[in-house]
């Protein structure tokens, strides 16, 4: 099966490049953008579904800095 | 007094850390496949972009076959300098306290900067207090951890210094044994005036080597 | 072979950059009409950036011959002798329509070209200089982006190699503001002995791509990209951009290096514009041999691509090298390795015919000759133009502007403010060489092992090329050469990047034969050889051509490392002096007179060759003497602005006093090949051998200027204030 996690940087810590991110939209002419925060996507095919926990704990995110959620 | 300096794919000052430990001692390249730390008596994880920085910077590296026996050595209590991304690994390897995110000013950052001696490991011994002159090169070096009261401080950014906004001015913390030490200023490339108008880098490899000199 | 029904016409020839003559060349050289495989390569190789059509007659007038030179134009590579048994491999190249289109990736990816053609000759890259142009940044948004995308992927690319960017240059001028220029430029060292040719030898030879695998990126970038004008619907040709990978590379050179050590290839050659096609043709011209290829052997990225896209894709990081059919399996061995994958994918015959099959099918057969030596050159029909090609800058000082004034805008212009902002994105220490890092004086410097040092720099002021072609580009040459002077290098070799407009206009093709005649004389006089280089032409867009941009790389040596120039001043109490001129300086095509949006004039004031290389050789040899304390040499800004710089990377100031003068603002302002700032004990100023006139001492926290009784005076806050602006381009 086809599996996406989504890796966020843990609220609390400083995000520049979503800063960056918030900083340059209105400089296009989009106004109303707050709160923006930049991960990261993992795509991937798996046989155990009951592994990307595990994966991801141990790889794909760094629990100490980082949130991630396992989207199906 | 040998030196093993870890060589990843994407490895970049892995020669230059072993040219600065062989001003001290001799210096061998551990290959990263290679389950074979050829004896030494100190690791040294140098600064490049191990596996392209894929992933997250250190991520992969973390895993590599010699990083096994590198561990295996720090919990004997050898000692280990993580230097930029060799922090980053050694972050992620478990064997330091913290994280290394984007710099604030979201660039690549070359500077020669101050740094101070707060605290004693094996690299540090019989510096503290000293003012060193270090470059710093990273995109990735701002430190973190969630918990900065415990982390053992070695290193901190002169006052105004600091180029990537690190927690409390955090340029290097080692483990709580002392014999750990990570760093994101590169003291390899301060051991020559002739090359870095600084030879203060050298003084971590020599406290190394003296400590082991009378262990 | 070819079946009739599915040759390409004619048109679809002519869409692919071919002239309907070339295309019955090639149908002569054939004895039939190309098929689909067999035009695409035709297409590239016939190009104007691969076959130099419009320049090929003028470079072969330069000098390329001296008693230092390893290797000279025609290889991957210049490279020079610096003792011990080594060698300097150096050379620009441009990577200028594609950074239009996608400045981090062209940047990158021009980065990435040059140091293969480094490594392709067996040379260790050890570092990178970047040449660049940009529209005004202060009235264009555009510019701006593509500056701080450019220098991104230049920093990207170099940090992530761990190869050092010492040095470099970038200049704003509005005619480049729908042509930029990235020129990128790198050197490597070698033991003479280890460095190999590209021939391909060896009737049976195997062939072996190793590297990355091969897509689609970059299909018709050297024929569709470099040889067009670029408009509107250039957002079309983004993807003919190529992406790089630096971790890609970075193993590809250690394991290329590697092969080279165990004596494991006849030869080696990097894949660059024009992909497989180029380098195997290359390789079997050289050699004057045949090669056989099969592109279902190539490891492939994307599935069911044509033999014709194989030929032609410009994927990165790839090499292609000729091994004996014995050491093949070493080869693969030390590729998987580096885990890059080696395949072999053809062999060397004597059929003296590029063949490529598709498994047992044949699909395309071209004589080597007609491919790579029979593409027509031609004759430029140069015209001096009648009109000014350019407008006039922009006026941004009014006309009753004070010295004290003039001197802050000029330190805060685009052309002359620091560029540190830029400099410290790069980084300049990895390999522990750098003895001089940027800012510290003219050059860079890298230590050799004997204790010798290389002084690198890269010029080229296009704006004085534009006012006269000829005098602008012996000024270039003469800047180089000063910069190295200036750390006390003696110049070893030149490479150079010609970058210009459409050739077949009149007015260009007089822009760059004037240009190669000056380039010629300068080279020349100072008995300096030129290498090797490249050249980029069309670089043109409605609103007409580039300023003529001559980009100069030279590299020159030192016999000690320690005794390497500074360009600021040192020690309170040393007297300051203006060495060298013989003439006086002149505001013609100065900054200040750009800043003053005076259009450019018809010519500069004339050099005299012998006696500017008689200056060059005293700097240079009281440098190395150990004479001064500092040496800097007077360029975009004039005098003044020259003293200023010294102090600010001194950090101390200086009080000066002129006299009297009737002509101040030419005095402090102007600009002239051959002149120094340079500052030590009196007594050794004096002695120097060369026009000198001593003008102050070094002390205090303020520039201090008297003249004709008059005094001014700047804080060093305030100089480092103006200085600093480029910074906000880096928020």
């Amino acid at each position: 099966m086809r599996a996406r996690v989504l890796i966020r940087p843990k609220a609390g810590i400083l995000d520049p490049q979503g800063i960056a991110v918030e900083r340059a939209l209105p400089a296009l002419g989009f106004g109303g953008v707050s709160n923006v925060h930049v991960g990261r996507l993992v795509e991937l095919d798996v046989e155990d579904a009951g592994q990307l926990d595990d994966m991801c704990r141990k790889l794909l995110a760094n629990p100490l800095i980082e949130d991630y959620e396992i989207v199906r | 007094m040998k030196f093993g300096v870890v060589r990843f794919p994407g490895s970049c000052d892995d020669v230059d850390a072993q040219l600065a430990a062989s001003r001290v001692g001799e210096a061998v390249l551990l290959w990263h496949a290679d389950r074979d730390l050829q004896g030494v008596d100190a690791v040294v994880v140098p600064g490049g972009f191990s596996y392209g920085d894929y992933l997250r910077v250190g991520a992969i590296a973390r895993f590599a076959p010699v990083m096994e026996e590198v561990i295996e050595f720090a919990r004997a209590g050898g000692p280990v300098l993580g230097i930029c991304n060799g922090f980053q690994v050694l972050c992620e390897a478990g064997l330091l306290p913290g994280a290394l995110l984007p710099n604030v000013g979201l660039r690549f950052l070359c500077r020669q900067v101050d740094v101070d001696v707060e605290g004693e490991c094996a690299f540090t011994h019989g510096l503290v207090g000293e003012r060193l002159s270090i470059p710093v090169k990273h995109t990735t070096g701002r430190y973190y951890a969630p918990d900065p009261d415990r982390v053992r401080v070695v290193l901190r950014y002169a006052p105004g210094e600091n180029p990537n906004g690190s927690l409390n001015d955090i340029a290097g913390v080692c483990n709580e044994a002392g014999n750990v030490m990570g760093l994101m200023p590169h003291p390899e490339h301060a051991v020559d005036e002739l090359v870095g108008g600084s030879a203060d880098g050298l003084k971590l490899f020599a406290s190394a080597a003296a400590v082991l000199s009378h262990a | 072979m070819p079946d009739v029904a599915t040759l390409p016409s004619i048109e679809e020839a002519v869409a692919l950059g071919l002239t309907r003559d070339e295309y019955a060349l090639i149908v002569d050289k054939l004895g039939r009409p190309p098929n689909q495989v067999e035009l695409a390569m035709f297409s590239l190789l016939w190009s104007e950036h691969c076959a130099y059509k419009h320049s090929k007659l003028l470079l072969k007038t330069l000098p390329t011959e001296g008693r230092h030179v390893v290797m000279g134009p025609g290889e991957n590579a210049g490279a020079v002798a610096v003792g011990d048994g080594l060698a300097v491999a150096f050379k620009v190249e441009s990577h200028n329509h594609p950074s239009a289109v996608e400045p981090f990736q062209g940047a990158a990816t021009g980065v990435g070209g040059i140091l293969r053609d480094i490594f392709a000759l067996g040379a260790r890259p050890i570092a990178v200089l970047d040449s660049l142009r940009f529209g005004e940044p202060g009235s264009s948004g555009r510019s701006r982006y593509l500056l701080d995308r450019a220098v991104a992927g230049i920093g990207h690319y170099g940090n992530s190699i761990g190869v050092p960017t010492i040095g470099g240059e970038v200049y704003f001028e509005a005619p480049y503001e729908q042509n930029c220029l990235v020129n990128a430029m790198a050197l490597g060292l070698a033991p003479i002995d280890r460095m190999i040719r590209s021939a391909a030898a060896g009737v049976g030879n195997v062939v072996v791509l190793f590297g990355a695998s091969t897509g689609r990126d970059g299909i018709g970038g050297a024929s569709v990209l470099a040889s067009a004008e670029l408009d509107e619907a250039d957002g079309d040709k983004r993807p003919s951009v190529q992406v790089g990978d630096p971790f890609a590379e970075k193993k590809l050179m250690e394991c290329s290096l590697e092969l080279l050590e165990r004596g494991l290839l006849v030869s080696l050659q990097d894949l660059g514009a024009a992909g497989l096609t180029s380098s195997a043709s290359e390789m079997a011209s050289k050699g004057g041999v045949g090669i056989d290829l099969d592109v279902a052997r190539v490891p492939l990225r994307e599935a069911d691509m044509e033999p014709f896209e194989i030929m032609v894709s410009e994927s990165q990081e790839r090499m292609l090298c000729v091994c004996e059919p014995a050491r093949l399996d070493e080869v693969l061995a030390v590729c998987a390795r580096w885990e890059v994958h080696g395949t072999a994918i053809g062999e060397v015959t004597d059929t003296g015919a590029m063949r490529i099959y598709r498994g047992d099918e044949l699909v395309g057969d071209v004589p080597v000759t007609a491919l790579v030596d029979d593409c027509p050159v031609y004759e430029l029909a140069p015209a001096r133009p009648r009109a000014p090609l350019y407008p006039a800058p922009v006026a941004t000082l009014t006309a009753d502007v004070s010295v004290r004034e003039a001197l802050l805008a000029l330190l805060g212009s685009p052309n002359v403010a620091s560029r540190r902002a830029l400099f410290e994105q790069y980084d300049s220490i990895v390999q522990s060489r750098t003895v001089r890092r940027p800012e510290q004086a003219d050059a860079a410097v890298l230590v050799l092992p004997d204790g010798s040092a290389l002084g690198v720099s890269i010029d080229g002021n296009g704006r004085r090329v534009a006012a006269d072609p000829y005098a602008g580009t012996i000024a270039a040459v003469l800047e180089c050469a000063a910069n190295l002077a200036c750390v006390g290098a003696e110049p070893l070799g030149v490479t150079n990047n010609l970058n210009f407009g459409n050739p077949e206009k009149p007015h260009v093709a007089w822009q760059l034969s004037e240009a190669v005649r000056g380039l010629g004389e300068a080279c020349r006089a100072l008995g300096v050889p030129v290498t090797g280089g490249n050249v980029s032409l069309y670089n043109e867009a409605a609103a007409g051509p580039i300023y003529p941009t001559p980009v100069i790389g030279m590299v020159g040596q030192l016999p000690d490392a320690r005794g390497a120039g500074r360009l600021g001043f040192a020690r309170e109490g040393d007297a300051v002096a203006l060495v060298g001129w013989n003439a006086a300086p002149s505001l013609a095509a100065s900054e200040l007179s750009k800043l003053r949006g005076e259009p450019l004039p018809d010519a500069l004031p004339e050099v005299d060759l012998a006696r500017e290389r008689a200056v060059l050789e005293a700097i240079r040899d009281a440098v190395r003497a150990g004479a001064l304390s500092s040496c800097h040499d007077v360029a975009e800004g004039g005098f003044l602005v020259a003293v200023a710089e010294a102090c600010l990377a001194g950090s101390v100031g200086a009080t000066l006093d002129l006299g009297a003068s009737d002509d101040a603002w030419t005095l402090l302002f102007g600009e002239r090949p051959g002149g120094f700032v340079v500052s030590g004990r009196r007594e050794a100023l004096e002695a120097l051998d060369v026009p000198v006139e001593v003008v102050g001492t070094v002390g205090g926290e303020e520039l201090k200027l008297t003249i004709s009784g008059e005094t001014t005076r700047w804080s060093l806050g305030d100089l480092s204030a103006a200085h600093a602006a480029l910074a906000k381009l880096f928020p």
